[in-house]
């Protein structure tokens, strides 16, 4: 008996991570596919609702220096309810913002996933300022509660050209510690994601550090010297185009 | 503005205008809240129902919610109102409007003859006035029949919607999830995949491949690429096997302009899909998208409460004949519906006022994992809209939705539905499940070990 006849589905399994061919109890999930599914929701949650521990990614960062802000949204279940406030510096984080000359900017914010922030932010980071040592880099900025806009306030606020605005992804049940870049050019409150680059998928399973790290600086270097970001970069860098992860369009950022 | 009022005891609640009569009648919501339109207290809310209840139906065609003179969509709405169809409610209010359609005077054929004469407005006014199970009662009686190469929306039957996504549009990956779902039945409506990247060759490759499955099963189904409207009318000028068109709607000309379409664009695009006559029993060429929270998330609402906007949709949607439509309604995320009680009150509503303004509504029962709603409340929500004679459902591989991470209905829960609720799908494809010899001596689609004939004739020919 050969494996295809063993397992019919052996060779579509290792083309998808789709959950097929789950079998059935009459009609229903079997027991052990209804608890993998448990679990995978039950990480994806947690993700979404545990906070990321500032204080060792703040470490995890060394020597890098850091700053921390808060966006104006409180809490979580404010953060989720009020996507305007995570696009918004609390007034106290705003006015105690440094400025400089800084041709570069990170922005990590905890978004979706604290996990994915957890896990992947600061590698990524320093993978980036070890590729970008002929740019001028301003601390990193810590933002809780924040969302990808909030790096517009913040880097526009200390005077940086570009900002890269790390973010944990809405995790799904295959990828909860998903991680995403935003470059802005000129960050100013109301940018459009149009006048954004985006790298997304980042992650164990998904882009490896060192691949989104090349792609990052590749982008940022470009957006310097074009001065700009957004559709007219990614049209230079096709390979970079992200799957568009929106069903129908709808979700907002 | 002359505004409205209403006093309960002591306190006298004012409204404005009509608009936030309808925002403050709306059941509590994320969406409306975030807008700033919402009642802040839940004794002005059932204030506002009871303004609403008071005022006559005719008012909204008086008083348009979003300007006339500088929206399509509000002009859609006016100018293909037929006065004589909206006849035998015409002297009603709103209130005495819901007391009707839970009547035994309203029935499918009274129903079926309204539909032309009520606009999107007086579906969602009345809506606010009903519970989730009257939602149910009236839409049960609503029917609204498509066709292709399938039947859809005919009673006592239940037919689905097939996902079979994979991030990177892998054709085996697609294949697999496509003939597992097979194997459940699925897929009566459509098999419709969001495309990992939306650009012409793709879409175009996809399409191929979904119609060298369909002829070599010979089954009967139509199958759509879920681009953008503009990516599938080049897909046409190639030559690309396109059985439906999709594109995603919304209820204002802004926010459909956030889109990317205008209705002039969704009329050249039905009319190019027409002049393929790939449908065997019919010409039903479209598959539209909604969802409560677009227009918000577009800054096109104009200040009216999501589920209104919403439903102006369902307008622009049965102006081009689609034979699908579904809302995508947990998908938006909890800043538009918060938690499980909200989604599945807007599934409910949109699936009401889409039947009763005629458009044959299916729903993606869903949600994100930053909702407050799991597989259970799936498990509630699927259930009335089947009762509620939902038109299809939409299924992915384990209700995991491994590209767009958010989760849906399995397909083992549309099998156990049918099941459970006796609703076969569509009797096209039924006719095709029976003579393959699919289904057992009670008409069940039973489970087939792997190493049965059917899964092997599956899965073996789909190899070569």
């Amino acid at each position: 008996m050969s494996d295809a006849d063993k397992d019919p589905w052996a060779r579509f399994r290792t083309a998808t991570r789709a959950r097929i061919a789950l079998g059935r109890s009459g009609d229903a999930l079997p027991t052990k596919a209804l608890l993998e599914f448990q679990l995978a929701h039950a990480r994806a949650r947690d993700a979404v609702h545990s906070a990321v521990d500032f204080d060792r990614l703040a470490s995890d960062l060394s020597p890098l220096e850091t700053l921390r802000v808060h966006s104006a949204a409180p809490d979580r279940p404010t953060y989720l309810r009020r996507p305007d406030l995570g696009r918004r510096l609390d007034p106290a984080s705003a006015a105690a913002l440094p400025s400089g000359e800084w041709d570069l900017l990170f922005v990590i914010a905890d978004g979706l996933s604290a996990a994915a922030v957890q896990v992947n932010a600061a590698p990524l980071v320093q993978a980036c300022v070890a590729r970008l040592r002929h740019l001028r880099i301003g601390p990193v900025v810590l933002a809780g509660q924040a969302r990808v806009a909030l790096g517009d306030e913040v880097a526009s606020a200390m005077g940086a050209r570009l900002v890269a605005l790390l973010v944990g992804e809405r995790p799904g049940l295959s990828a909860a510690e998903s991680l995403g870049a935003y470059l802005t050019w000129d960050p100013k409150p109301g940018r459009a994601d149009s006048e954004r680059n985006c790298i997304s998928n980042i992650h164990s399973d998904g882009l490896s550090i060192q691949t989104a790290a090349e792609k990052l600086c590749w982008l940022a270097t470009e957006a310097a010297r074009l001065k700009l970001t957004g559709v007219a970069l990614k049209e230079d860098a096709p390979s970079l185009a992200g799957p568009d992860n929106q069903k129908n369009q709808l979700a907002g950022q | 503005m002359a505004g409205y009022h209403c006093d309960l005891g002591r306190q006298r609640h004012r409204f404005d205008d009509l608009k936030a009569v309808m925002a403050c009648a709306s059941p509590r919501r994320s969406g409306d809240e975030l807008a700033g339109i919402a009642a802040d207290s839940d004794e002005r809310r059932v204030a506002a129902r009871m303004v609403l209840a008071d005022l006559p139906l005719k008012i909204f065609l008086a008083e348009a919610l979003v300007p006339y003179e500088t929206d399509e969509v509000t002009r859609l709405i006016i100018d293909s109102h037929d006065a004589e169809a909206f006849w035998p409610v015409a002297h009603m209010t709103v209130g005495q409007f819901r007391d009707w359609l839970l009547s035994y005077q309203a029935d499918t054929a009274a129903l079926t003859a309204l539909a032309p004469g009520l606009t999107p407005e007086m579906a969602a006014a009345v809506s606010k006035l009903m519970r989730n199970h009257d939602l149910v009662c009236v839409a049960a009686k609503c029917s609204v029949v498509t066709r292709f190469r399938t039947t859809v929306g005919l009673p006592g039957r239940l037919s689905s919607r097939l996902q079979p996504n994979h991030p990177t549009d892998d054709p085996t990956g697609i294949a697999a999830s496509t003939l597992d779902g097979l194997l459940y039945g699925i897929g009566d409506a459509v098999i419709g995949i969001n495309p990992a990247t939306d650009n012409v060759p793709a879409c175009i490759a996809l399409l191929e491949m979904l119609d060298a499955v369909r002829t070599r099963f010979d089954i009967p189904v139509q199958s759509c690429v879920l681009a953008h409207v503009t990516t599938t009318i080049q897909a046409i000028e190639r030559g690309a096997p396109v059985d439906l068109v999709f594109q995603s709607i919304a209820g204002t000309e802004k926010a459909n302009a956030g889109f990317g379409v205008t209705l002039p664009l969704l009329a050249e695009a039905q009319e190019a899909a027409k002049a393929l006559k790939r449908g065997t029993i019919g010409d039903n060429v479209m598959y539209f998208e909604t969802g409560q929270g677009s227009a918000l998330s577009a800054d096109a609402h104009f200040g009216v409460d999501q589920q209104t906007v919403e439903t102006r949709a369902y307008a622009v949607a049965r102006a081009f004949d689609p034979l699908l439509v579904n809302t995508v309604v947990g998908f938006i995320g909890p800043e538009y519906l918060y938690d499980a009680k909200q989604i599945t009150r807007a599934g409910l509503e949109d699936h009401f006022c889409a039947k009763l303004l005629g458009v044959p509504m299916g729903c993606d029962a869903c949600y994100t994992n930053h909702a407050e709603a799991d597989q259970d409340d799936m498990d509630v929500l699927m259930t009335m809209l089947a009762t509620a004679g939902v038109n299809f459902l939409i299924a992915v591989p384990g209700a995991d939705d491994v590209m767009l991470n958010y989760q849906s209905l399995s397909y083992h829960d549309v099998l156990g539905l049918r099941h459970l609720l006796k609703r076969p799908p569509a009797p096209e494809f039924e006719a095709w499940l029976e003579k393959a010899g699919w289904l057992d001596e009670q008409r069940r689609l039973p489970p087939w070990p792997d190493q049965s004939l059917v899964v092997s004739a599956l899965l073996g020919s789909a190899a070569r």
